[in-house]
């Protein structure tokens, strides 16, 4: 990527990190766009600790899909559970036809409202980008190099450890990488059922019809997902680039 | 000992998880919730203490044999035969518990399926959708299509013939019943009126950075940016410079436009909508075979007739892989619309959270996804329909 976009990304970051720690000297910017003297700066909870803790869900949440969904890949592309896999393939498609807010709405008669939720139905719809990718990534692997693998006498979990899952591995992060940007999305939404997220500031501008609240909410969580989306490609890049040039 | 091993090699690995779980739901799972109102948590009670013995025993027999059909019948139109009997089964079984449960003329009482009926269903659900994959041959789209209206039929004639009226969800609609008829056609409205707004402008858009191959990057890039951005906060920024529109411009206030409802929502979905198109018509266009253009060339037709009778036509079922893409994604990401005022089948979801009122939000949250399904197999009829053709 050129230069030009590496430096977009890095003021993006700075911007957003400034505004996180010192929201207060924004406020000639969002001023404007408040009526009847209300404050321009969200003031019922300290704007970091409400990303910081977005993330923090966002990342549990997708960690435990990740290591869910690429064992599952693994299963269903092993001998044993082939059988399995037009089934899962099926199933995949029609959960991804769930909406995110409809799987959260629907965790929340089972478990009550708070976190918990929230953390559900993340983990549920970040299974199925990871899932999927790891199934096309594993099955990917060329025909050959596993005959050869098993040629030089490795055993099947030393060839997928040592083989399969380092070439699926670019198509297994990408997965993750999806999930997380769909997560930080559907986790400021988790505000509606009381997780604690940037969604609250949306929420909070929405009712009282403060426009200056709903932009810093949305802008943050905005920003977040982008630069998480560009960070995990700027680490995949790092991991991958030595391989493929050679 | 060696036939042993053998008989219970054939038993079905899946039908075994599906009539395990099955059987746990139906023994330790409360079946239905008795509600004294809408917000009270309930008492939990199982299919064998609503129904009356004779009921519940012919229930239990029916779902004991399809667990056997599932353990031990190869045959997938056997298996998908008896998971269907099943959900109706089942069905009928909580509409009657509703019936049994509510006293007579008292509309307060809530009775609620619970989740062991949510979990049978889910077996069932399963059991149905592997019997589907293991249709050989594999059902023709037509025929798919047709099991979709069926399925819709039976279900809308027994939601007409007011089967389900005791059920907790049919009290919730019953309140809201004019309501829900507006809410579900702009749900409707906003997903089909931004996707055909990003059509006209994505298909274009894709000619062009097929045929400027410059141009790709930065627009596919750009577009993927925006897909970056989370629903909520899209519709947040873009309530801003559409009320300042309103403000300056007041043809524009007129026409509907403002910061709140209908107008961001729809401007957000149309900007979702791009990427999967824009980029689906690249795909398909680039994997048109030079041959054909050289073909059609040489039998002297016009750049024009080239690109829309053959180019487009052979990129047809790829541009319109993305459209599916882009519709099931929109119909869910509607209903994130109601948070700016926007409507839809949001809004009972969210004021099913506000009230804590889980009824409500099923309201909202069981026709989205329906639709956003029924969506999906029509498109993949239609999808597969010309490929078959082509072949």
């Amino acid at each position: 990527m050129s230069r030009a976009a590496t430096v977009l990304r890095l003021a993006a970051l700075a911007l957003l990190v400034t505004f996180l720690l010192t929201p207060a000297s924004f406020a000639p910017l969002f001023a404007p766009l408040t009526q009847y003297g209300a404050p321009p700066i969200y003031d019922q909870g300290n704007l970091l600790t409400l990303a910081l803790a977005q993330i923090a869900t966002v990342c549990c949440a997708t960690a435990a899909s990740a290591v869910v969904a690429v064992g599952l890949g693994i299963l269903v592309t092993r001998a044993s559970g082939a059988q399995f896999l037009p089934l899962s393939r099926t199933l995949v498609n029609i959960g991804q036809t769930f909406p995110p807010v409809a799987v959260l709405a629907i965790a929340v008669p089972l478990v009550g409202f708070g976190l918990k939720p929230t953390l559900i139905a993340l983990f549920c719809y970040g299974l199925l980008p990871i899932f999927e990718n790891t199934i096309s990534g594993l099955h990917g692997c060329p025909p050959a190099v596993i005959e050869a693998a098993s040629g030089m006498g490795m055993s099947p979990t030393q060839r997928l450890l040592g083989v399969e899952l380092p070439l699926a591995m670019p198509l297994i992060l990408e997965g993750i990488r999806l999930s997380l940007v769909i997560n930080v999305g559907t986790a400021a939404i988790g505000s509606t059922v009381g997780a604690k997220g940037l969604g609250e500031v949306i929420i909070a501008g929405l009712l009282s019809n403060n426009t200056a609240f709903i932009l810093q909410g949305g802008l943050v969580t905005g920003l977040m997902a982008i630069l998480l989306y560009e960070a995990m490609a700027a680490v995949e890049r790092r991991l991958f680039r030595p391989a493929l040039i050679e | 000992m060696t036939t042993t091993v053998a008989r219970l090699h054939r038993i079905d690995p899946l039908g075994a998880l599906v009539s395990a779980v099955g059987a746990a739901s139906l023994l330790w799972l409360p079946f239905v919730v008795f509600k004294l109102n809408r917000i009270l948590p309930g008492d939990a009670h199982s299919l064998m203490q609503v129904l009356p013995a004779s009921a519940a025993l012919a229930c239990q027999v029916s779902l004991i044999l399809i667990a056997l059909v599932a353990l031990g019948i190869a045959d997938a139109r056997v298996r998908l035969a008896a998971a269907l009997v099943g959900v109706i089964v089942v069905a009928a079984a909580v509409a009657s518990a509703a019936n049994l449960l509510t006293p007579a003329g008292n509309r307060v009482v809530r009775v609620a399926p619970g989740s062991g009926f949510w979990v049978l269903l889910v077996a069932l659900g399963l059991m149905a959708t592997d019997a589907i994959t293991r249709l050989r041959p594999r059902p023709r789209p037509a025929v798919r299509v047709l099991m979709l209206a069926l399925f819709a039929a039976v279900a809308g004639a027994a939601l007409a013939h007011g089967t389900f009226d005791n059920l907790s969800v049919m009290r919730e609609y019953a309140v809201n019943a004019g309501r829900f008829a507006h809410e579900a056609r702009q749900h409707v409205w906003l997903a089909l009126g931004s996707l055909a707004a990003a059509i006209v402008v994505a298909l274009p858009l894709g000619i062009l950075c097929h045929r400027v191959p410059r141009l790709r990057g930065s627009v596919l890039g750009g577009l993927n940016v925006i897909q970056t951005i989370p629903a909520i906060a899209l519709y947040g920024i873009l309530m801003a410079p559409l009320g300042a529109l309103a403000a300056a411009v007041p043809l524009a206030a007129r026409l509907g436009i403002r910061g709140i409802g209908a107008a961001p929502a729809v401007l957000a979905l149309f900007l979702y909508s791009l990427l999967p198109v824009v980029a689906n018509t690249v795909a398909g266009l680039k994997r048109v075979s030079p041959a054909a253009v050289e073909a059609a060339r040489g039998m002297g037709m016009t750049r024009w007739q080239i690109l829309t009778g053959v180019e487009l036509l052979l990129a047809l079922p790829t541009i319109l892989t993305g459209i599916r893409i882009v519709l099931v994604q929109n119909i869910g990401l509607v209903t994130v619309a109601a948070l700016i005022g926007g409507g839809g089948l949001g809004v009972f979801v969210f004021q099913g959270i506000g009230q804590t009122a889980i009824d409500l939000v099923l309201l909202g949250a069981i026709p989205t996804v329906a639709l956003a399904f029924s969506a999906a197999v029509l498109l993949d009829a239609l999808i597969d329909t010309m490929n078959r053709t082509r072949q």
